[in-house]
């Protein structure tokens, strides 16, 4: 019953998340760390329950996948992120 | 009805109302298309060849001949361009202090469709076709992963092709080059059709060859023959895996760019617009996460293509194949670590652009690697110059130059000073000439008599090569020289009067190339009209080592009788020293083909209507369109009898037919493969 | 060779040993030829986040996240998605295990209706956008938004149609070996939308009422 732990955590990370934005338990970077922080557990509470990713067997072709896409989709947005704010700091 | 389609868009009513010889040349480049169109269609009719095409190309999802289709494209695609090529330095030869013969519009146009139609419509079918045709039969395989998707994208990339070509006559084409920058395409600078067609053209072929990488990708993971590990796959299957997985990632990228383009121009947004927070440097980032990718989606399978032919016609093992391997690989990742360097003079920090300027030098290395590997290949071989093995020569020679100016482009402070100039023109022309035209044309020459059971003639052969290495250096060497005295590209009308003799050396170089264009065409034509004496129906004319080689040419349509099994690299070359090959199958089985589907005509011919309707802004015309293409792929996935059996009697019928054959053949020595002697079976030597 | 019933098969373990013309080649290729196609997708919305997250700033003058998101409905919405994802998994169970398609059919429906929900509570919220005048033509913010949610809820409407699609098709071939795999893929797509709309909620929605 991978669904159901799936759904109940995924229920739990969500409610945290918005619950610390809705009562301003914290101070705004801490939250905002929090808050990426639990959305990154909940993907991989997605990928582990709902779509079957596990580490069991490390020749999986959909596993290499994923992490090959990890990585070239975080270069993609890191390095967006870095070279048009470091173009704004320097222009605007 | 017809949205803002009117007559004033027809080249020729311009032509009527200001007969310039700018617009005489626009409209003559309509009228070819439209009467090379008729031609085409009065031809086939009159052959009564329309059922044939219909049921044995059109609707047809076999790999190889869907990739005869795509070569089929880049040729036409290469013609047009070419003679666009000839057409800007014939300009830019005679503009001197003054405007010459085309206006500043349409010089804009032929640059952008030149670009634009080198990389989409040349480059990307020709490679597209290459990795078709040959990956699976070079992995033991009867046919991709997923063949009518196959048969989606190859209609998408006619479909984009065809409305290139609608823009010489309904229309006009987008001067803002093949990066198509925002704010400049925009609709307040832009405000014609011209980047539409851009868009959508671009948008069209790319997904085609998203699609087209998820194909092969999955086809190399899922389909090699049992026994073909990763490391005894063919080297072009590697560079194919790698091309591959950079469609994959890099596509979106450019799909993401254009449609942003176009919620801007349509909607209204404010993506890249100089106005209500829009950055159009977001543009130039998006575009070329794509582009540099691209560049090694352009030249990874020519790599691999050079590996193929100097290992075949060095009758040497490709040296270093592990580091073959790991250097395309290591090129594959790297070329997502690089996309700055298109723009080190956007105006972000120094410190970024030192960190993309050694990344982009890094990639020099595994380079470096791959050239010597090739070089230590040829060392002791038994070298036979045949065309292909001519121009992967020449091709080691030219790269290596054109990797020279790279690391010069690849310093930031250098590349403020030749940035936008003719250097930066020489330069990739420099490197995408020889690292993919030279590449495909080898490949081409190569697995030609693979595909159609006859030998292309060398003499024709190495004429086109001269040409294209004469007219390379010729048209090229130049531009180095103009563009570090700083002549901008893209310029209509040149002021400095010194330039001439250099303009005029690049025209003439120009000329060669074309005349190598159409010596490759001679070259086709000839051999057709010699098929008899140059046939070579066993299927194996160079001695070579691959799986396609152990099959007929032309390969029946399931590829193989009987799936090979693999134990060791260069599998076919082994099986013939060890006298296994030409043997009949213990038992034959039927074989299980997918059959012909008419959705990929349809989905890509809806596609570019769909398109046209968009450009056009004949809605009606795009919705329709849009729920076309819906409905055939959803009565698609209705279908169940998309499969059909060829019966075990029927191939072993084919095969000991051919078994026949080969047993009545003579092997040739290698020293004479060009000889009609040739009937494709080689002498096995020690 | 039944390849899709073993451990190592994970997706939903199916059986298909009375589809002799389906190898397990084919049918893994099949599904990780759906997986390569979700991370060129994936690629697509990383790149809408990534404009997202240029643009923040691009408001013009406009209006910005915190005057125009509203967490009550943001939530509902997250609550329906996920709920949609475990009646999924429910649809998917009842495939492996059920005796009949008749339960496959019901758990299709109710996420059918749960990504209709969804995308009505979303149209909604954006008629009260566009009420205040916050539309995509305002400001480059708006309209990065707008493109990257609606996109979002592009491929929630194309995921909808497929469940119909799927659902005629368990009518008019009960659940032959294509049906199967269509019903995974079509899993897995709406999984993957899932985990888009936890980026979507935590970097658009909960960054932006923070601010």
């Amino acid at each position: 019953m991978t669904y159901g732990i799936g759904y109940a955590s995924a229920l739990a990370l969500t409610g945290i998340a918005f619950a610390l934005v809705h009562w301003h338990v914290f101070s705004l970077d801490w939250t905002l760390g929090i808050v990426f922080g639990l959305a990154l557990l909940q993907i991989l509470v997605h990928f582990r329950c709902f779509l079957h990713i596990t580490l069991g067997r490390s020749a999986r072709a959909d596993l290499q996948l994923l992490l090959f896409s990890t990585l070239i989709v975080s270069l993609m947005v890191a390095g967006t992120l870095v070279v048009v704010f470091n173009l704004r700091s320097r222009m605007m | 009805m017809l949205g803002n389609l009117t007559f004033d868009a027809l080249p020729f009513v311009r032509a009527w109302h200001s007969p310039s010889i700018n617009e005489i040349i626009g409209a003559g480049a309509g009228a070819v298309v439209i009467i090379g169109a008729i031609c085409t269609f009065a031809l086939i009719t009159r052959l009564g060849k329309w059922r044939y095409l219909w049921t044995e190309w059109m609707t047809s999802v076999d790999h190889k001949k869907i990739g005869i289709m795509y070569v089929l494209i880049a040729f036409v695609m290469l013609s047009r361009a070419l003679m666009e090529a000839v057409l800007i330095r014939m300009q830019q030869a005679v503009a001197i202090q003054t405007p010459g013969f085309i206006e500043p519009n349409h010089f804009a146009q032929l640059f952008s469709t030149h670009g634009s139609i080198m990389i989409f419509f040349m480059a990307m079918p020709f490679l597209t076709g290459l990795i078709n045709y040959v990956v699976p039969l070079q992995i033991g395989a009867r046919d991709v992963a997923f063949p009518s998707l196959n048969s989606v994208s190859l209609w998408l990339t006619a479909g984009g092709s065809g409305l290139m070509m609608a823009s010489l006559v309904v229309g006009e084409f987008s001067t803002g080059g093949w990066s198509g920058y925002p704010p400049y395409t925009e609709l307040n600078y832009s405000g014609g059709v011209g980047p539409d067609y851009w868009i959508w053209a671009v948008t069209l072929s790319s997904l085609g060859s998203m699609f087209v990488g998820i194909n092969v990708a999955v086809t190399l993971y899922k389909l090699r023959a049992p026994g073909m590990s990763w490391m005894r796959m063919p080297l072009f299957c590697w560079t194919s895996l790698c091309t591959a997985i950079l469609m994959i990632f890099a596509m979106p990228a450019l799909t993401v760019a254009t449609l942003l383009l176009a919620a801007d121009r349509y909607l209204g947004m404010h993506f890249f617009t100089d106005s209500l927070g829009g950055n159009m440097m977001n543009y130039v980032n998006l575009f070329w996460l794509f582009g540099h990718p691209e560049v090694y989606i352009l030249v990874l399978p020519a790599f691999g293509v050079f590996s193929e032919v100097v290992s075949a016609f060095s009758s040497k093992e490709l040296y270093g194949y592990t580091s073959l391997v790991l250097a395309t690989l290591a090129i594959a990742v790297l070329s997502f670590t690089v996309w700055v360097h298109h723009f080190f003079t956007m105006g972000q920090g120094a410190n970024v652009n030192a960190v993309f300027g050694i990344a982009t030098m890094i990639i020099g290395i595994p380079t470096g690697v791959k050239i010597y590997d090739w070089i230590w290949t040829m060392f002791r071989g038994e070298v036979r110059f045949t065309p292909p093995m001519l121009f992967s020569i020449a091709f080691m020679v030219t790269f290596v130059i054109g990797g020279f100016t790279g690391i010069i482009l690849a310093t930031p402070p250098l590349d403020y000073l030749v940035h936008n100039t003719l250097f930066l023109v020489a330069h990739f022309h420099n490197m995408l000439i020889p690292g993919l035209l030279y590449g495909m044309i080898a490949g081409y020459q190569y697995w030609f008599p693979k595909a159609f059971g006859f030998r292309l003639s060398e003499r024709w052969g190495r004429i086109a090569f001269v040409c294209w290495v004469v007219g390379f250096y010729l048209a090229f060497m130049p531009l180095y020289v103009l563009g570090a005295a700083g002549m901008a590209r893209r310029t209509q009308e040149v002021f400095d009067p010194t330039f001439r003799p250099w303009l005029i050396a690049a025209l003439c170089g120009a000329l060669v190339l074309f005349a190598g264009l159409a010596s490759l065409f001679i070259q086709l034509w000839v051999s057709i009209r010699d098929r008899h004496a140059n046939g070579v129906p066993v299927g194996d004319p160079w001695d070579a080592r691959g799986l396609e080689w152990a099959t007929s040419s032309p390969p029946p349509e399931y590829n193989f009788a009987t799936i090979p099994h693999v134990s060791n690299l260069d599998a076919f070359y082994w099986r013939k020293r060890n006298n296994g090959a030409y043997h009949p199958a213990d038992h034959y089985r039927d074989i299980t083909l997918p059959g012909n589907t008419s959705m990929g005509v349809i989905i890509g011919v809806a596609a570019a209507f769909c398109a046209f309707g968009l450009i056009w802004h004949i809605w009606w015309l795009a919705g329709l369109s849009v729920l076309i293409i819906l409905g055939s792929w959803i009565a698609r996935s209705f279908s169940r009898d998309t499969e059909r059996i060829v019966s075990a009697a029927e191939v072993e019928r084919i095969d000991r037919a051919w078994l026949a054959q080969a047993a009545a053949a003579r092997p040739v020595p290698r020293q004479l493969e060009e000889n009609a002697a040739n009937e494709g079976l080689a002498e096995w030597m020690a | 060779m039944d390849g899709l019933s073993g451990p190592e098969f994970r997706h939903v373990g199916l059986n298909l040993q009375d589809h002799p013309s389906l190898t397990t080649q084919q049918v893994e290729s099949n599904i990780f030829g759906f997986w390569v196609f979700l991370m060129s997708d994936a690629v697509i919305f990383a790149l809408l986040f990534a404009v997202y997250g240029t643009m923040l700033v691009g408001t013009a003058g406009g209006p910005g996240p915190a005057q125009e998101f509203k967490i009550g409905p943001a939530f509902l919405e997250t609550l329906i998605l996920l709920t949609s994802s475990f009646t999924f998994g429910m649809a998917s169970m009842s495939m492996k295990y059920g005796r009949s398609a008749l339960g496959l059919f019901c758990w299709l429906l109710v996420t059918l209706f749960l990504g209709l929900a969804f995308l009505g509570m979303e149209l909604n919220d954006f008629a009260a956008m566009f009420a205040h005048g916050a539309v995509p033509q305002r400001s480059g913010f708006l309209s990065s938004f707008f493109v990257l949610v609606g996109m979002h809820g592009l491929h929630v409407t194309a995921g909808a149609l497929w469940i119909i699609v799927m659902m005629v098709q368990i009518c008019v071939f009960g659940l032959d070996a294509r049906v199967k795999i269509n019903i995974i893929r079509l899993g897995l797509f709406w999984h993957f939308l899932d985990v888009v709309w936890v980026v979507i909620f935590s970097v658009v929605y909960l960054q932006g009422l923070m601010r």
